[in-house]
């Protein structure tokens, strides 16, 4: 590695545990003045969290920091900062009602009580017009778009003095544009021997941005690279990490006519940035359908604008032939859809709710648990003695609060509820993720004997191999767009990562393959 | 010897049944000290304020009196609560279905038969109230308002307005100058059927138990459940979250619309000042306390109507403040917010000294 280059930070063996899981288990970071340390890992990696020890917003559990050599405690944001350590959150730490000058000094002790705003804001300009970083001191927040707004947020540590800026995902809401202009900015900002460490799960950022790339799994460090020894697919596979946990036992799909039909749809996410882009998929009874890419391709408002919880801007989804875009949830559900939602604990279960009752979630509206117009408590929980027997759900007793269980058997409750209630389509989102082996396992059967019934599955993960052991056919997703369509069968690894880092499969295929290589699928 | 907090792997039912008892002890002592600042013996005190509550016929009805709107008013707000939609308009809802029920029963008997007087007084009343709790569900769904501003400031706009009609366009002209309206023919009064006790207490616990029912055995109760306890899930899971809580809160406000309707029909018989003692924020308490359960909140307000006739009792017998009783009112909720904790988490007693001792170690729970 570097030798005559002193790193500016150092973190050794830090450890950050949380009741049940390990943030980071014994991670260790260089950073070098003048350089971008690209961070990259799945959601839930533990980048993050390393990132908030470095913040003063988490103390380690084990561990040791050097600044400059120096070893350092970081017990609170106020003490990173005067250690040069600046962060940029994912959600803006800005206030809206106030003005860009104001938001900056906020929180500043060295400011006195009634600050000279007008040198403050010469100071602004001086930073910003040294940066090219176009802001004006008396502009309100709310009245800034979002790159702008992040603009602030970089101003501000700089101003603060910040010689390590912190960026967690910087890009995810920004245009394309505005994502050049933060890489001109950080450029600038090394020529001056500032260094910075930005947090993704986007590898073709990786690529532009960074000099050096550490990839985290599963708390763990498992590379350090220098980024212009490295490649897309590489870091692909590096991320998401190669060890198949089990295989699937499967018959070969047999599909039959087209029961969910997504066809040149266009969606916005929340923030109102497009998140898919004239996207169609067809899934057939009987098959598995899976959709890969990196976490925020647009995956979740595909799910929701089938289970109609998001507006679809433009095109149609047509359930069993049935025209059902932009109708209720409630239309959607009645349609035969059912839905392992990517959040499970704010979307699939009331916490505070029995798990008998969140088993009767769906079939409250019918009988036999509507009986004359009334719940049947009896029936309520006959029936979910039923459900919890058959899909072997760890609870001590129906009456328990679901929020009460673990992760895998609050799915499994969401799973029997869903699979219960399936009339045909199931869409799942990331249905294992954050499962242990043996629930994960449980979960993808499941999967597979919903197929093998006739029902048409849709299965959203980030999880290569649980796609490939799983699905029939792979679409990988890529800004809200598919990037093409590969058979599980014959699809590898290497090029799934290269489509999900938004190369089509024809190119992947002539990098991959060689020019003359004919596709199977 | 060390306490902690440790989470209960269930939800304790003892201590949903036993947080509001012990609540109420608690402020019974708390205030007890107050008295003591006064210098009157808090237990001749509070026997006084038992005996003046319970302690005859006569005073019991009186304590009836006053838990009538409060049931209906509380059961109002249990609906809203139950959403986790804080309205406090209950006094505000009261006071406009009073204001409705007063026009009906001025300005409609002419055109009436008098057999319909009643019912049409009770049914404009109830939809006056309804309207009054709808117009900030609806802010709330369509234009995401926050609802606690909106009704505790449509709390006043009430108010004003019924002062505005009895001080003014509707004051009785040989009322003496006493601020209120004509009295209602007789058609339009609520029958009493002991003291100034009246049907409104029947009206009241027969909506209780129907609203225990349709909480607990309906389809619409238990998506209210799921909306209040986790509206994202409910819609995911097709309920029509905005729906709910507007018809939800039209029935919320139709209940405390209904004690405005009950305060004038049966006590007063004419729109006048001092149509709420406050019944509508009371309200709010009687609902915590009977942690939404319909069936209890019937009894709650009994309690509380008897803290309001009790401290008038030792206003009169003991030259106190008859505050008193409101005091007690507003003790209870702290204890009872800090013992909620109880329902999920209990008190571990831990040695320092000896970590395996401490595995092993009785758990104080409530």
């Amino acid at each position: 590695m570097e030798t005559e280059k002193k790193p500016i930070l150092e973190m050794r063996g830090i450890t950050k545990r949380f009741p049940g899981v390990v943030a980071n288990d014994h991670v260790d970071l260089e950073l070098f003045p003048g350089e971008v340390l690209a961070l990259l890992g799945e959601n839930g990696a533990g980048k993050s969290s390393l990132m908030n020890v470095l913040a003063g917003l988490y103390r380690p559990d084990e561990g040791a920091i050097f600044i400059r050599g120096e070893k350092v405690q970081i017990d609170s944001p106020r003490d990173a900062r005067n250690l040069g350590i600046g962060m940029v959150h994912q959600n803006f730490m800005v206030v809206d009602t106030m003005t860009v000058a104001e938001n900056i000094i906020l929180g500043l002790t060295e400011v006195s009580m009634i600050p000279d705003m007008g040198k403050i804001s010469d100071r602004i300009r001086e930073i910003s017009s040294h940066y090219n970083l176009k802001v004006d001191p008396s502009a309100y927040i709310w009245q800034l778009g979002v790159g702008e707004q992040q603009r602030v947020e970089i101003l501000k540590q700089i101003y603060r003095g910040a010689e390590i800026l912190i960026l967690d995902e910087p890009t995810a809401v920004l245009t394309p544009q505005e994502s050049e202009e933060l890489n001109n900015i950080l450029r600038q900002m090394t020529s001056e021997g500032k260094a910075a460490i930005f947090i993704t799960h986007k590898m073709e950022e990786v690529i532009a941005f960074s000099d050096w790339v550490r990839v985290l799994q599963h708390g763990k460090l498992v590379t350090v690279k220098r980024t212009s020894e490295t490649n897309p697919q590489e870091l692909a596979r590096l991320m998401v990490g190669r060890e198949v946990l089990f295989r699937i036992d499967k018959a070969p799909a047999e599909p039959k006519d087209v029961i969910l039909e997504v066809e040149n749809v266009d969606a916005n996410d929340e923030k109102g940035m497009p998140a898919l882009k004239g996207f169609s998929l067809q899934v057939r009874q009987g098959e598995i359908v899976g959709i890969a890419g990196v976490a925020g391709n647009g995956q979740r408002e595909l799910t929701e604008v089938i289970t109609g919880l998001h507006p679809v801007l433009n095109g149609s989804i047509k359930i069993n032939g049935k025209d059902m875009t932009n109708r209720s949830p409630l239309a959607i559900i009645r349609s035969g859809v059912s839905h392992i939602p990517s959040d499970r604990i704010a979307m699939g279960v009331v916490g505070d709710m029995s798990v008998a009752n969140n088993l009767v979630m769906k079939g409250y509206r019918r009988k036999p648990i509507t009986h004359g117009g009334l719940l049947d408590p009896r029936r309520i929980l006959d029936f979910a003695r039923r459900m919890i027997d058959s899909f072997k759900i760890a609870t001590p007793t129906p009456d328990t609060h679901v929020k009460f269980l673990s992760g895998g058997n609050i799915q499994k409750t969401i799973l029997a509820r869903e699979i219960d209630s399936c009339g045909g389509v199931l869409v799942a989102a990331y249905p294992s993720r954050g499962l242990d082996v043996g629930a994960t396992e449980a979960v993808r059967n499941e999967m597979v004997r919903q197929r093998d019934k006739g029902s048409g599955v849709l299965l959203v993960s980030e999880d290569l191999d649980e796609l490939l052991s799983v699905a029939d056919r792979i679409v990988v997703m890529f800004e809200g767009q598919s990037m093409g369509e590969l058979s599980s069968a014959d699809a590898e690894v290497e090029m799934l990562g290269l489509m999900m880092s938004g190369v089509s499969k024809k190119k992947a295929e002539k990098e991959y393959y060689g020019s003359d290589h004919a596709t199977g699928v | 010897m060390q306490l902690v907090f440790e989470k209960r792997k269930a939800v304790s039912r003892r201590a949903i049944v036993l947080v509001p008892i012990l609540s109420f002890i608690v402020s019974l002592i708390l205030t007890g000290f107050l008295l003591l600042a006064f210098k009157a013996n808090p237990f001749r005190t509070y026997m006084a304020m038992f005996i003046g509550a319970f302690g005859s016929w006569s005073n019991f009805t009186e304590t009836l009196v006053k838990a009538t709107p409060l049931m209906l008013t509380g059961l109002g707000v249990t609906i809203a609560f139950k959403l986790r939609f804080w309205n406090i308009g209950a006094e505000g809802q009261l006071v406009f279905g009073g204001v409705a029920a007063a026009w009906v029963a001025l300005f409609w008997s002419p055109f009436l038969p008098a057999w319909s007087l009643l019912p049409m007084v009770m049914l404009v009343g109830m939809m006056a109230g309804a309207v009054w709790a709808g117009i900030p569900a609806l802010l709330k769904t369509r234009l995401n308002v926050d609802e606690t501003l909106v009704t505790l400031m449509m709390n006043y706009i009430a108010i004003l307005f019924a002062e505005g009609l009895y001080y003014g366009a509707w004051r009785d002209p040989e009322g003496y100058g006493f601020p209120g309206t004509k009295l209602f023919p007789e058609a339009a009064w609520l029958p009493r059927f002991s003291g100034r006790a009246h049907v409104g207490l029947f009206i009241a616990i027969g909506i209780g138990l129907l609203l225990w029912v349709a909480m607990n055995r309906t389809k619409w109760g238990f998506e209210l459940n799921m909306i209040g306890k986790n509206k994202k899930a409910a819609r995911c899971l097709g309920v029509n979250v905005k729906r709910n809580i507007l018809v939800a809160l039209l029935i919320s406000g139709a209940l405390s619309g209904l004690a405005g309707v009950s305060e004038v029909t049966a006590i007063s018989h004419r729109l006048q000042q001092g149509l709420t003692m406050g019944y509508g924020y009371t309200a709010i308490i009687v609902a915590w306390l009977s942690q939404l359960n319909p069936i209890a909140g019937l009894f709650v307000a009994i309690l509380m109507a008897g803290l309001l006739v009790g401290g008038d009792q030792v206003q009169m017998m003991m030259g106190l403040p008859a505050a008193m009783g409101l005091v007690l009112q507003g003790m209870i909720l702290f204890p009872m917010l800090a013992g909620s904790l109880f329902t999920e988490y209990r008190i571990k007693r831990i040695d320092p000294r000896n970590s395996r001792a401490a595995e092993s170690n009785e758990e104080l729970s409530v």
